[in-house]
């Protein structure tokens, strides 16, 4: 038993060092991780926690569209459909059945995955731009049935008195953040998995795909339904942390802003649009002490970043910090001369990131 | 009496979305440039003129070309500094057309605050047309409109320049091959397209309301126009313009609180379209992009 769990702790310790410490990109995402597990125990700051949450569950959303637009190449406009169905869905099983939100939130990303499957129906017939742009309608025309049917969605006031999430704060936050984890988590084990590179094929050339006798109908409503049930619970969390659903849950406004943060941060990686959120949501809401110029700088600040970093920061900063091998394609510490895996020699002049797109 | 209210209705908001479409259209199919600043121009088209018009008190004339002027002089220098440099990545293009136009909004929202404005009528007085009440500014903003398409449609078909702006569109690789300045042609389209967004921001502002965020309802109706149409063709984006103008218009005067379900209803008439024909009307794939 005790050799077992020494031979464990061995074990999780080497790879510590081999797989985390070994490149400078993921030990700064496991430092941020430790930063966002251990937040409650360093501020006690209401506002700052809700800032947390909030920025939590809006990475959560940002990287279940990176599964569906950097992933399978299906560039969603519509991506709010997901996060309103979820946060409406979640707040009328809420209110009208009485459900606690362990049951309502799990049907708010039902109904997501529900939505998920509609929108997968244009998302098969319909081809690059066309889809995109169809799938701005969709939300447009749940915004205008709201908006027609005030006694059941509440309008333009939206439905308010949804339960708490949890007792306290730092309850949701950690309800918020253990949740976005897991299921980013998730989905990156999904990207990165053989569907992953279907998914992937598929972006690139899915006559081919179907060609090789891969049903890629199905590999394409996976990733609507996994994306759908992902934003979904983005919103049900929305829903019951922030106590109101309104229409700006669907609003367009909301999809593309997401696409901002996610292309900011980096995609078809799932975790660039997380870093992407996590830099663009708290600094917006600092900007808040400038309220006039708050999108003014916002704007400024994407355009800079985009005009010298079209890749994402994410992309950006791994190309500053690492390298690749040129035998085996391992990606190394910029510092290291030998290749740590197969100990070739390191090229001297850093490699350019080939452009995918 | 309610058939009338809807042609003319139909006309106008058509008329307007067919301007504003088509421009958008050209920019896409030659620079492949999906704009999404486009109808954020023509909502500062119309705060431009508003400003000179009345704080300025310049006769409306003056007004109307310095605005258009303007407004086609910042747009080109913000795609060539910006936009251009990114052309090659469509999801960076997007993000900064859509970032550049909150900016236009923000800088808006700044000058002008979040509240509603409007515009007295150029032409004061109305007329009875088809036996239903017309303001006189309702016929003026037609006529505009309708000139504005009459003119695109002779430089496009009918000059030389036309030629080389289609040909772009058709295929730019061989366009380039042939001689052609591509770039060039790009920038000249992108002219074009702003002096179009601008006409149709100044022509309609006395019509509604201004508000900082009014670019965004002409966008959704746009970006629809253009896919229903089919990408690549400028017949189809017209055409499909004035479908979802007349759609919206109808939805408005025979619903009972139609105005809420009027984006509704334009949305599930193009899917229903698309579902029948992914192509669009008009459209066709292109080799290689499958």
């Amino acid at each position: 038993m005790y050799a077992a769990a020494r031979h464990l702790t061995t074990k999780l310790l080497h790879d510590f060092r081999g797989e985390i410490l070994a490149l400078p990109t993921r030990t700064i995402l496991f430092a941020a991780t430790v930063l966002l597990l251990v937040l409650p125990l360093l501020t006690r700051d209401v506002y700052l926690l809700r800032i947390a949450t909030l920025t939590c569950i809006f990475a959560l959303y940002a990287a279940s569209w990176d599964l569906l637009a950097g992933f399978a190449g299906q560039m969603s406009f519509g991506h709010a459909m997901f996060f309103g169905v979820g946060a409406y869905a979640a707040a009328l099983l809420n209110l009208t059945a009485g459900l606690p939100p362990g049951l309502s939130i799990p049907g708010g990303a039902l109904a997501a995955v529900v939505a998920g499957l509609v929108l997968g129906v244009p998302g098969l017939r319909l081809r690059g731009p066309y889809f995109t742009l169809a799938s701005l309608a969709f939300p447009v025309i749940l915004t205008g049935l709201i908006f027609y049917f005030p006694d059941f969605t509440g309008g333009e006031l939206g439905l308010l008195g949804v339960a708490r999430l949890g007792s306290s704060r730092v309850v949701e936050y950690y309800l918020v953040l253990a949740l976005m984890l897991a299921l980013a988590l998730g989905l990156w084990k999904v990207a990165t998995s053989h569907t992953g590179v279907i998914l992937h094929a598929i972006r690139e050339d899915e006559i081919a795909v179907r060609a090789s006798g891969i049903n890629t109908t199905r590999y394409k409503l996976l990733a609507f339904c996994l994306s759908g049930l992902c934003a979904g619970v983005a919103g049900g969390l929305y829903a019951h942390f922030m106590r109101v659903v309104g229409p700006s849950t669907l609003e367009p406004l909301l999809s593309l802003q997401l696409i901002v943060w996610a292309i900011f941060g980096g995609m078809t990686t799932i975790y660039g649009p997380i870093i992407g959120v996590f830099i663009l949501y708290p600094l917006m809401e600092y900007l808040r002490a400038l309220p006039e110029y708050r999108m003014l700088l916002f704007a400024a600040i994407v355009v800079v970043a985009l005009r010298f970093m079209p890749e994402g920061v994410s992309a950006w900063v791994q190309d500053r910090l690492e390298r690749q091998c040129p035998r085996c394609k391992e990606r190394n510490a910029v510092t290291r001369r030998h290749c740590r895996v197969c100990g070739a020699a390191m090229l001297p002049q850093p490699k350019r990131r080939e452009v995918s797109r | 009496m309610l058939w009338q209210q809807v042609l003319v209705g139909g006309l106008l908001s058509g008329g307007t979305y067919a301007v504003l479409a088509l421009g958008f259209a050209l920019v896409f199919g030659v620079a492949r440039i999906l704009n999404l600043t486009h109808t954020a121009y023509y909502m500062v088209a119309a705060y431009l003129f508003f400003d000179l018009g009345r704080s300025a008190g310049l006769p409306a004339p003056v007004a109307i070309v310095l605005a258009l002027a303007l407004v086609a002089a910042t747009g080109m220098v913000v795609y060539r500094l910006l936009v251009e440099p990114l052309r090659e990545q469509l999801t960076a293009v997007m993000i900064m057309t859509v970032v550049l136009a909150i900016a236009l909004q923000e800088t808006l929202t700044l000058h002008y605050g979040n509240n509603y404005r409007s515009l007295p009528p150029l032409l004061p007085g109305d007329t009875t047309v088809l036996g239903i009440q017309v303001t006189l500014q309702q016929l003026l903003t037609l006529a505009t409109v309708w000139a504005a398409l009459g003119a695109i449609w002779l430089v496009l078909f009918r000059t030389k320049l036309g030629i080389a702006i289609r040909a772009t569109a058709e295929d730019r690789e061989t366009a380039n091959l042939m001689g052609m300045n591509v770039g060039r042609v790009a920038m000249i389209t992108v002219g074009l397209s702003l002096i179009m967004a601008a006409l149709a921001g100044v022509t309609v502002a006395p019509l509604y309301v201004l508000h900082p965020r009014m670019w965004l309802h002409p966008l959704i109706i746009v970006l629809a126009a253009v896919i229903l149409g089919g990408i690549g063709s400028l017949r189809g984006s017209v055409y499909a313009a004035f479908i979802l103008g007349f759609t919206e218009t109808l939805v408005v005067f025979v619903v009972p609180q139609g105005a809420f379900l009027r984006e509704s209803v334009s949305m599930l008439v193009m899917l229903t379209v698309l579902l029948i024909r992914p192509e669009g009307l008009f459209g066709r794939f292109f080799e290689g992009e499958r």
